[in-house]
């Protein structure tokens, strides 16, 4: 396979994670304005998941003040904010035209209408927009791209690149959004019990898609150690640290079966030792360490992934 | 003008189209406007759209498909079939030779100044003999009808010609949509087409391949108008879609950058213009092409399909003289006629040209696309004058044609069905043979008496059918 090719399925892949982290982070932030009292509040917690997609500066420069209105625009349809839901969409549709020839044409066709349906949306009056609805937008077309590629691609190097982008993509993003409230996890005796630690942390799970895989896992109360064993270190959970890991070194996996011994595999034996070192903690451990010092270490090991896999496979050996 | 009607005799429908009148009378309107929608949303579901720039709106455009056919009977085939394989032969042997000796320059058939100072004519490759001695392997020729048997060819396209997508997709939107058609009508197929030209660019392996040849497709990129061509014959033929970026040049050969580490390219069938190939040969500014193709391309470790240096045979002063090449080189009378040219820079011509702007059909010597072109009977007298100043500036870069009584097919308008203007654009296949496949692409003037069949301006397409014995 070109690695031009390789390279447009992989992002293709992690753009379209990105475009369900902004839709989603778009829903949370919703949620806490609905809250009575959060005057100030609602500026820190916006303020946070702006940190979270790295892009608070971008959005200071452009916007300046925290608004509902801008943090709307800035999130969902702003194309100068190369993580809004409607840049990362583009740019998935983008890349799936580049390598039309490698997608099924019901996986071209969901990535095609996704792209239509959100130029029509660009178009109406941004009052008119509900923002449930959006989000719900954006799911449901990911949703429908990801079932066509899971029902209808050929299980090959293409599908390979394409899990890899949203396996390390999703790793990256839950990872970060654990570290912009890290603080809020942590054990501290005054919140416990308090109404102020189980807001927050519900919102986390929510900001997550995960506030009721929660309670099937864990039931009864939350806890802020169950919360971050939860994001971290439950294989069941679909969007833990672990799970995507687990699925960037499957797919890792499958491309040095492919390949053979001509082909390094730096990305695949860092992926590997990652996960064995992730493996072999619990959360007490983790919180031994610091959180923090835990997340900024697993976003940097997670970008070295992503970079080995560009040195491995998308620069064509050269 | 009287035009040849290709169904229609008087009231007579002539042979192949017998079986097709009843099908056309008897559609009922609503029918009719169903099956178009159902044609058009087929179209745009498959991403089969061209783009035209600089004129606003939205790039992407459908070319409009017209769901009544034009047909060929076996005969008539037969006929067009043997002038485009001789016209092909001619046109390649031309390029040997002015790549090499230059033998139809001494002999005085064509002026010197006509090949030698051609901006198509490459000095780069002088004396480079291309696998096969074949320089131009995808030939799309621009043929007319005047009359039963009045066939002429309106221009050669020996470069990259474009359209063959139209050609394939036109007959299975076809067959998908009206498959009694092809039960009642023995129609020859043309879907072998993509395997045929895969073969032919497997034949043309650079003498230092060994192997069985890799092939690519070298595209400009997925902003090219006719980036959906590209990537639907590289589907189809199983080949790799490439970008310059993609390529390389190592020592003695040109490689693409795989997952799997550098693999060699033996032939590369280009879908970028000459000066785009290669910036340390052509124009340095080119970031479409591959640094260095060009030496491994002289030393045989790459194949460039069509040939640098393939235009030059293609141009439209050098157009008039290709009946001239059929005798010259193969001893054979041509088969396929020219349209009477008068070529700007003989003072005969141009004065007969001055005095009847109005009647005559002026082009520039290097336009495509139905750009830059004057069609005397349909344009106003400023619209006349405005050209004759161009002309005047510069005659040698104009040639002028009669205004031809094209062919009218009968096509679907908004208020049924009327006759409308057609040409064709059969392809070519030269490498160790010369292949056509049955059929070709039919492009139809869409607006009332226009005669400009380009897609540009406001042309469609047609399935064209040829039917077996």
């Amino acid at each position: 396979m070109l690695s031009r090719t390789a390279s447009n399925l992989f992002w293709m892949g992690r753009n379209l994670e990105r475009a369900e982290t902004a839709a989603r982070l778009l829903d949370v932030g919703q949620r806490i304005t609905l809250l009575p009292n959060t005057e100030l509040g609602y500026q820190n917690e916006w303020n946070s998941l702006l940190q979270a997609s790295g892009t608070s500066d971008l959005f200071r420069q452009k916007y300046g003040e925290i608004t509902q209105e801008k943090i709307e625009e800035f999130i969902f349809f702003d194309h100068d904010n190369p993580s809004s839901a409607a840049s990362c969409l583009e740019q998935a549709r983008e890349a799936g035209r580049i390598v039309r020839t490698a997608l099924t044409s019901q996986v071209w066709d969901a990535l095609n209408v996704a792209y239509q349906e959100l130029r029509k949306i660009e178009r109406q009056p941004r009052a008119k927009l509900d923002m449930a609805g959006l989000t719900d937008f954006i799911t449901s077309h990911t949703s429908t791209v990801r079932g066509a590629i899971n029902a209808t691609q050929l299980r090959n190097d293409g599908w390979h690149f394409m899990n890899l982008g949203y396996s390390i993509e999703r790793a990256d993003a839950t990872a970060r959004l654990l570290d912009v409230k890290y603080f809020v996890l942590l054990p501290r005796i005054e919140f416990v019990g308090s109404g102020l630690d189980n807001y927050q942390w519900q919102v986390i799970l929510r900001a997550l898609s995960a506030h009721r895989a929660y309670h099937w896992a864990y039931g009864g109360d939350i806890t802020a150690a169950q919360v971050a064993d939860f994001l971290i270190l439950n294989g069941e959970s679909p969007r833990a640290l672990i799970t995507s890991l687990y699925e960037a070194v499957w797919h890792l996996e499958g491309l040095a079966r492919r390949y053979g011994d001509s082909v390094p595999t730096e990305a695949r034996d860092k992926a590997r030792e990652v996960l064995a070192a992730l493996e072999s903690r619990n959360i007490e451990m983790i919180f031994d360490e610091g959180l923090h010092e835990f997340l900024s270490r697993f976003i940097r090991e997670m970008a070295t992934i992503s970079n080995l896999v560009h040195q491995d496979y998308l620069m064509g050996g050269v | 003008m009287n035009y040849y009607n290709e169904m229609f005799d008087g009231d007579a429908v002539r042979e192949p189209y017998a079986r097709l009148r009843e099908w056309v009378e008897t559609m009922p309107d609503d029918f009719r406007q169903m099956k178009q929608a159902e044609a058009e949303a087929l179209f745009r579901r498959i991403g089969i759209t061209f783009a035209v720039y600089g004129e606003g709106g939205d790039p992407d455009r459908l070319i409009p498909f017209d769901m009544m056919p034009r047909v060929f009977e076996q005969a008539e085939w037969r006929r067009l079939e043997r002038g485009i394989k001789q016209r092909a032969r001619a046109l390649n042997a031309f390029l040997r030779d002015v790549y090499g000796r230059g033998e139809i320059v001494r002999a005085g058939r064509i002026p010197a100044r006509l090949v030698y100072r051609n901006e198509a004519y490459e000095k780069a490759v002088v004396g480079i003999v291309p696998p096969r001695g074949v320089y131009s392997h995808i030939i799309g020729i621009d043929i007319v009808r005047t009359a039963k048997d009045e066939f002429h060819v309106l221009e050669d396209n020996c470069r990259t010609p474009s359209g063959v997508s139209y050609m394939l997709e036109n007959r299975e939107i076809m067959m998908r949509m009206f498959p009694q058609l092809f039960r009642t009508n023995r129609i020859e197929p043309v879907d072998q087409y993509p395997e045929l030209l895969r073969r032919t660019l497997e034949s043309l392996a650079p003498a230092k391949c060994s192997e069985r040849p890799t092939c690519v497709i070298l595209t400009p990129g997925h902003y090219n108008s006719a980036y959906y061509e590209h990537s639907f014959l590289a589907n189809l033929m199983g080949v790799e879609l490439v970008e310059g970026q993609d390529l390389f040049v190592d020592g003695e050969f040109c490689y693409m950058r795989t997952t799997t580490g550098p693999k060699r390219v033996d032939v590369i069938y280009r879908r970028i213009d000459d000066p785009f190939l290669d910036p340390l040969c052509f124009r340095p500014d080119s970031m479409l092409g591959v640094p260095g193709l060009m030496d491994v391309y002289r030393s045989g470790g790459v194949s460039i399909c069509s040939a640098p240096g393939a235009g030059v045979a293609d141009d439209k002063a050098i157009y008039t003289f290709v009946p001239e090449m059929v005798r010259f080189y193969l001893g054979e009378e041509p088969i396929l006629n020219n349209v009477q040219t008068w070529t700007l820079w003989k003072d005969d011509d141009y004065r007969y040209v001055m005095e009847n702007l109005g009647d005559l059909v002026v082009k520039e010597v290097h336009g495509s696309g139905g750009y830059g072109m004057l069609v005397g009977p349909k344009s106003t007298a400023a619209e006349i004058e405005t050209f004759r100043a161009k002309i005047q500036a510069n005659p040698s870069n104009y040639i002028a044609q009669p205004t031809l009584a094209l062919s009218t097919c009968p096509t679907f308008v908004d208020e049924g069905i009327a006759p409308r203007h057609v040409d064709l654009r059969p392809f070519c296949l030269c490498g160790d043979r010369i292949e056509l496949v049955p059929g070709g692409l039919t492009r139809v003037a869409l607006r009332e008496g226009s005669l400009v069949v380009n897609s540009s301006q406001g042309g469609g397409v047609k399935d064209t059918w040829v039917l077996s014995e």
